[in-house]
């Protein structure tokens, strides 16, 4: 089962190190790890989304909050979370299938961030779910070259992860 | 305010977390510190492998139960104290190590002696600090001594360029240290403490299993006086063992692989289970069997052990001496168990020794009537292998303290680990005792004992073979013994006279109490190297 996990991590040179560390020796299976400072410039906030059951979340949590570095950990849940990844796609175009192609990424709320004679390249946000349709409903063009950046992830309604 | 060098900035910080004395070894780029400790009246103990100074800060920091210091260069220095480190991790042995490294304009470029000491001992270490500028020198030694030496213990690691070192700051120790991110929880919950009480009253063959955590925690009181109160019986972990006193009745003996026959009936027919400071290894609980209506109460500092290798029913997360004086203060009324115990009683068997054959002692007799010949308040350290078993199952421990390797089993720990008890107590007998295979790992810190006139006591059962892999490989590899005779070792009674340390071989059972009285009546080291059958067992 997938777990997106928000950690609150002092902003210094070598955590992003302890927290993978900690992931590769505990055998734990990290899909997509999203590292960026938060409106305290101290502190940065990881999205890690991790595969595992209960027992191995249980771990994961506690192993983390034994890091002095890490600050707070929580996990999201599905339901009460607004979750979002940016991909960028180059895809194959010929001049001709431009308006095919340009009228996908409309309809999917995609935007179109460089174009040139045989290849138009796509950025979209998304759940990581509606990325994978996307992806496929352009595969038949031929992708050229995926960067996709992990998910990141807030809680829906009031709630925050803040120290 | 004062102005100073890192160098002596360091020293300063020792002195101001009352450290006496040091075990280490130098190298170049922890010279600048050397040169000021030498100005200090900090005692240093220069062992002879920088390992075996992470092995004796672990011995002295296990009888003081504060934070030892463990130092060495860079490079090669700093690496060979890794296995001391995770030894210290995987025991929760509070230490402070320092090392020094290359100058921090050359930090990964390969330089000589150059290795990345913090990056490789990130699995092992509580926490680590490479110490870039001079000017946070006070804040990173008091971070690093709180952070060693609460919660669960454990080592933390600072790696000083040697630049760093010599670079002048204005110092001014801190007094307090507060790091927003690790509050180290202290009090039980009230909610689970009360569950926990309700459990011990409504339990009618309740069992304590007292583990390691006892002793970083200051507990081995408390505990006594809970389980004395309820009647409570109680088995140990190897770690625990002393906890209760190995002679007391409630005490019913070490659980496990290599445990006895009534701790381990007692943890298989239990139907409450209360774990103090124990994280119930998979060797400690190899024998115990899973039931689905046993009621486990776990205590521990570590949230992270709780639920980890056993399932729990009552969860509590806290300093044990403060749970234990929750838990106190509700179970007042005297309870009786003594049916259970009778029950227990007849799994104690006291197995007989047999003589050992002519020219050789049985290792467990030897062990017995060491016994007799110590002062109660001693140490005793026990290497890996089969002397640590044999150890571990005929010393009475009471208001002295059994010391091992418990969770890494590393081969050498008990002459180094026996110096720093030593040091740090020197009217307790400490006696070490080890196997001729650990002991040729660990042999040169005799030297270190004679220079610091550390009067450590050491046996070394010598039967010419790696005994505890032999059995394993008589058991489940057909009998091939590959790799565990010792042919080619040296005579010990031979190398303790070639440093000068006094000696006696005890070759026949007749010598033992004679061997003993000589040993513990020098206020010297002193070497007693016992012969044991070859192919003596450990359990039998």
């Amino acid at each position: 089962m997938k777990h997106t996990i928000s950690v609150l991590v002092e902003n210094h040179a070598g955590v992003l190190a302890r927290v993978a560390g900690l992931f590769a020796r505990r055998g734990f299976n990290i899909d997509s790890l999203a590292v960026g400072v938060t409106d305290d410039e101290n502190v940065s906030r990881m999205t890690i989304v991790a595969d595992g059951s209960a027992y191995t979340l249980e771990q994961i949590e506690k192993q983390l909050n034994k890091l002095i570095d890490v600050i707070k950990v929580k996990t999201l849940s599905q339901e009460s979370m607004v979750s979002r990844e940016l991909v960028l796609i180059k895809v194959s175009c010929t001049p001709k299938q431009r308006p095919e192609i340009i009228s996908i990424v409309e309809l999917s709320h995609g935007k179109i961030s460089d174009i040139c004679a045989n290849s138009i390249t796509i950025e979209i946000s998304d759940s990581q779910q509606q990325l994978n349709n996307f992806e496929e409903l352009l595969r038949p063009y031929g992708i050229k070259e995926i960067v996709r950046t992990g998910t990141i992830a807030m809680q829906k309604g009031e709630a925050t992860v803040r120290i | 305010m004062a102005r100073m060098t890192v160098a002596k900035a360091m020293t300063e910080c020792l002195k101001a977390e009352g450290i006496t004395t040091v075990f280490g070894y130098p190298g170049a780029a922890i010279c600048p510190f050397y040169d000021e400790l030498n100005n200090t009246e900090i005692r240093h103990v220069l062992v002879r492998h920088e390992v075996n100074g992470g092995h004796a800060a672990s011995g002295y920091a296990r009888i003081t139960g504060k934070p030892a210091v463990a130092i060495a260069t860079s490079g090669p220095g700093a690496l060979n104290l890794i296995t001391a480190i995770a030894t210290a991790y995987m025991d929760s042995v509070p230490m402070v190590v320092i090392t020094g490294q290359v100058n921090s304009d050359q930090l990964g470029r390969d330089v000589f002696q150059e290795a990345d000491i913090t990056g490789s001992a990130e699995p092992f270490v509580k926490h680590s600090y490479l110490l870039k500028r001079p000017e946070d020198t006070a804040e990173i030694f008091k971070r690093a001594f709180y952070i060693a030496g609460t919660g669960r213990r454990g080592p933390v690691l600072i790696d000083i360029p040697v630049d760093v070192q010599t670079a002048e700051i204005d110092f001014e120790y801190p007094e307090s240290v507060d790091i927003r991110s690790y509050r180290p929880s202290t009090m039980g919950n009230g909610l689970s403490v009360k569950r926990a009480v309700n459990a011990i009253l409504a339990a009618e063959k309740p069992l304590i299993l007292a583990g390691g955590g006892l002793f970083t925690g200051g507990a081995v009181g408390l505990m006594r006086e809970l389980a004395e109160r309820t009647d409570i019986p109680v088995v140990s972990t190897m770690m625990g063992l002393g906890a209760v006193s190995t002679d007391s009745p409630l005490y019913y003996g070490m659980i496990g692989m290599h445990g006895c026959k009534s701790a381990n009936m007692a943890i298989n027919t239990c139907d409450t289970l209360i774990l103090l400071g124990a994280r119930v290894g998979d060797r400690s609980i190899a024998e115990m069997k899973k039931r689905e209506n046993l009621q486990v109460v776990h205590i521990d500092i570590d949230p992270a052990e709780i639920g980890k290798n056993i399932g729990v029913n009552v969860p509590i997360v806290g300093d044990l001496t403060l749970v234990l004086g929750q838990l106190l203060d509700q179970l007042t009324d005297k309870l009786d168990h003594s049916e259970w115990r009778r029950k227990l009683d007849e799994y104690r068997v006291e197995k007989p020794v047999k003589a050992a054959a002519e020219g050789f002692v049985n290792p467990k007799l030897f062990i017995k009537t060491l016994d007799k010949y110590l002062p109660t308040h001693s140490v005793v350290v026990a290497d890996v292998g089969s002397n640590q078993m044999w150890t571990a199952a005929n010393i009475t421990i009471n208001d002295g303290r059994f010391l091992t390797s418990g969770g890494m089993g590393t081969m050498g720990y008990a002459i180094p680990a026996a110096l720093g008890a030593k040091a740090a107590d020197p009217s307790a007998e400490v006696v070490a005792v080890c196997g001729d295979g650990s002991f040729q790992m660990q042999m040169m810190e005799l030297a270190t004992a004679l220079q610091h006139d550390i009067a450590i006591k050491v046996i070394v059962m010598r039967n010419n073979y790696l005994g505890m892999v032999r059995e394993l490989q008589e058991k489940a590899y057909g009998s091939r013994r590959v790799a565990v005779s010792l042919d080619g070792s040296p005579s010990y009674t031979k190398i303790a006279e070639a440093y000068g340390i006094e000696t006696v071989l005890c070759d026949s059972e007749d010598m033992i109490d004679g061997a003993i009285e000589r040993m513990i009546s020098s206020d010297k080291p002193f070497l007693i190297e016992v012969a044991v059958e070859e192919f003596e067992k450990t359990i039998l």
